[in-house]
């Protein structure tokens, strides 16, 4: 795509300025893997001390990190280079990450109460927005704590494989607005409600909601429910604060984000999608980097004459007639591969793009990532 | 239209088809496949998605689907498939009005953010729901016979389903007693019956086989009843041994094409990659084979998932 701007993630990696990289984008597009490759290059040839937050890596990705075990926090990796970077990397614990939010915004006894209650326990391990409103949290962590006495030089972020694309960006406020909630406050102690006009406006169908809601939910689970936001309350505001706070910070010019797609049309599909929402947003989006895409070492030797090529000599020569198969199904998938990427860069001309071809193998070790590394520099243009 | 009610597919002898996999290995373009399969011969299909992606409309190039059922594909022989959207949203709505009678206080519910707090915020709840109007559609009668042959969602990735599918232990944890308790049971029991039949759809490559290993085994530990690993865009072998570069320089003169050095080296290089690549994907099938659940390979598809590329999967389905 030689008339589409080029994407150098390798020089916002460098760039001092940026402080946050977020990967986005669907499931299944090497997201993980391409937030630990970014990480790697920043510390090894950058120079930075830099963290990467991983969500659900693969398994043998995340041993190559020295990820054995859950435990909330940065682990050294063991990587080369000699410019005084540093790489850290670790895995999110969705539940610990809520503690830890529960701990700092209340006395312990509460929160001992708040861990017991069903409710909390099953909203911190299950509900669909809590991996990406803790991803956030964690972030937010990660960027006031930093490491060692030191402020991180660049965290990465890889993001949660969402139902979709709006998840991210949405769930966090979801959340927050369900944990600052009037509605609840408002379901489970109509007197203390503030707001009178709200108020009146409940009393008039507030019998038949009131019993809608018993009937359907239970009043043992009303219970629990109540007893949750009943230990909540003194945690109101934080949350939401807290939520915004992190939201300004993603769209601060200090941080990029980088999304990452494949050449297939539903990887595609969502990070047209994604382009949109990150724009609307006025979240800065640095490019699109467009994992696996395949390349043909013949390129003047177009699919149909290398088939037909092979038809002719089948019978004579078997082994050349199989390579020429093999080279006319390369050419189909590139063609096919380019066809897609036109799909998202005739939508958004304006953003950056970047292709990192295909590995030969699955990517799980520090080699496999330093190769996707050098890749994320745009190939010098053509003389 | 046939009679809906006769004996299943015998390939496919489950009523209720849950599709999924790896995110990326073609979840959606293979359920709709099996939609259409299992419509051929002049039945009827539904084909459901649940989580709100409009991956269906996006298929086959139509307008979002709404919360209704409708028609999206015919097969040459008088079959139907007709697809649906669940949303949480509006299925808690039904569910309230058919079992409540609850009209007006549902609109309450709504605008006070109640729905929005049951279907997105408490946990498993929205499960129960979307896999309640699943159960509904799949056991709906008409005049004595089944409304729908089969059944097939388009489930959540991998990752999800065993938590989405074990809707009694996450609501279990919150209503001890009540209607959403009861509804969650039967649910479960649906789909713990032959009735019910997951399928793990897949690539030869290492990650979503790995994830299909580690999917069959939640799925067993659950006791949900597994169907067939599909393999998908899978490619026939090409090679059977890498050519030698004087081999390709004869073939190609023979064949009437350049052969020089760099197209030589060029093709020579394509094909050990391609051979090395053949090799890792016959060890992930026998890595597959090993357990022991019905495999299909379904081939891939040079021009794109379009309405005959669903038609030549469907035909390797049925």
């Amino acid at each position: 795509m030689p008339s589409h701007l080029a994407l150098d993630a390798d020089a916002i990696l460098a760039d001092p300025g940026v402080r946050i990289v977020v990967c986005c984008g669907a499931g299944g597009v090497g997201k993980t893997t391409t937030a630990a490759a970014c990480a790697l290059r920043a510390a090894e040839e950058h120079g930075r001390r830099t963290v990467v937050l991983t969500i659900d890596p693969a398994r043998r990705l995340a041993q190559s990190l020295g990820l054995t075990e859950l435990d909330n926090q940065p682990r050294l990796v063991k990587t080369d280079g000699d410019g005084g970077g540093e790489l850290h990397a670790m895995m999110l614990d969705m539940k610990r990450t809520f503690d830890e939010v529960v701990e700092a915004h209340t006395d312990p006894q509460r929160a001992q109460e708040i861990f017991a209650n069903p409710f909390y326990q099953a909203m911190s391990a299950t509900f669909s927005g809590t991996q990406e409103y803790m991803a956030m949290e964690k972030l937010g962590q990660l960027r006031a704590t930093g490491h060692a006495g030191l402020e991180w030089d660049l965290i990465v972020v890889d993001t949660p494989p969402s139902r979709s694309a709006l998840d991210f960006l949405d769930a966090p406020a979801r959340l927050a607005r369900f944990l600052d909630g009037r509605m609840l406050r408002l379901l489970l102690a109509p007197a203390r409600a503030g707001g009178r006009s709200m108020f009146q406006f409940m009393t008039a169908s507030f019998g038949m909601f009131s019993k809608a809601v018993q009937r359907v939910l239970g009043a043992q689970l009303l219970r629990d429910l109540s007893g949750f936001v009943e230990a909540l309350d003194s945690m109101f505001g934080g949350f939401r604060q807290r939520a915004e706070r992190t939201y300004q910070v993603l769209q601060d010019e200090q941080t990029a984000f980088l999304l990452v797609a494949a050449p297939e049309a539903d990887a595609i599909r969502e990070a047209r999608y994604f382009a949109k929402r990150l724009v609307e947003e006025r979240m800065p989006l640095s490019g699109l980097v467009l994992n696996r895409v395949h390349h043909t070492a013949v390129p003047d030797l177009p699919a149909a004459d290398s088939q037909a090529a092979a038809d002719r000599i089948a019978a004579a020569h078997p082994e050349a007639a199989a390579a020429l198969r093999v080279h006319a199904t390369l050419v189909q998938q590139v063609v096919r591969e380019q066809r897609m990427s036109a799909r998202f860069t005739r939508a958004f001309p304006a953003v950056p793009y970047l292709e990192v071809p295909a590995q030969p193998t699955d990517v799980h070790d520090l080699d496999g990532l330093r190769a996707i590394g050098a890749a994320l520099r745009p190939a010098p243009a053509p003389a | 239209m046939q009679t809906t009610s006769g004996p299943v597919h015998p390939g496919w002898p489950a009523r209720l088809h849950v599709v999924t996999g790896k995110g990326g290995t073609g979840k959606t373009t293979v359920a709709a496949a099996l939609a259409l399969a299992l419509a051929a011969g002049g039945h009827r299909t539904l084909l459901v998605e649940v989580e709100g992606r409009q991956g269906i409309a996006q298929l086959f190039g139509t307008d979002p689907l709404p919360y209704q059922e409708r028609r999206i594909a015919e097969t040459g022989d008088g079959g139907q498939v007709l697809a649906l959207a669940v949303d949480p949203e509006q299925a808690l709505l039904e569910y309230l009005d058919r079992f409540y009678k609850l009209g007006a206080a549902g609109r309450v519910l709504r605008r006070l953010g109640a729905i929005d707090f049951a279907t997105t915020i408490a946990p498993g709840m929205r499960d129960v729901l979307l896999t309640g109007k699943i159960k509904e559609a799949t056991t709906r009668t008409e005049a004595g016979r089944r409304v729908y042959r089969a059944v097939v969602l388009d489930a959540p990735p991998a990752g999800r389903i065993g938590r989405f599918l074990n809707v009694t232990a996450e609501t279990a944890r919150l209503a001890k007693v009540g209607p959403i308790k009861t509804q969650s049971e039967g649910v479960a029991a649906l789909l713990r019956s032959p009735m019910t039949q997951v399928h793990l759809v897949t690539l030869l490559e290492e990650m979503p086989v790995q994830e299909t290993v580690d999917t069959l085994a939640e799925l067993g530990e659950l006791r949900l009843p597994i169907g067939r690993i599909i393999v998908n865009a899978a490619q026939p072998p090409l090679l059977a041994a890498g050519p030698t570069r004087s081999a390709l320089r004869a073939g190609l003169a023979a064949a009437g094409l350049p052969a020089g050095r760099e197209v030589v080296a060029g093709l020579h290089a394509e094909a050990r990659e391609h051979l090395a690549r053949e090799q890792r994907q016959a060890r992930l099938r026998e890595e597959l084979a090993e357990l022991g659940h019905p495999i299909v390979e379904l081939p891939l598809l040079a021009g794109g998932a379009d309405r005959a590329g669903l038609g030549t999967l469907a035909a390797a389905l049925g």
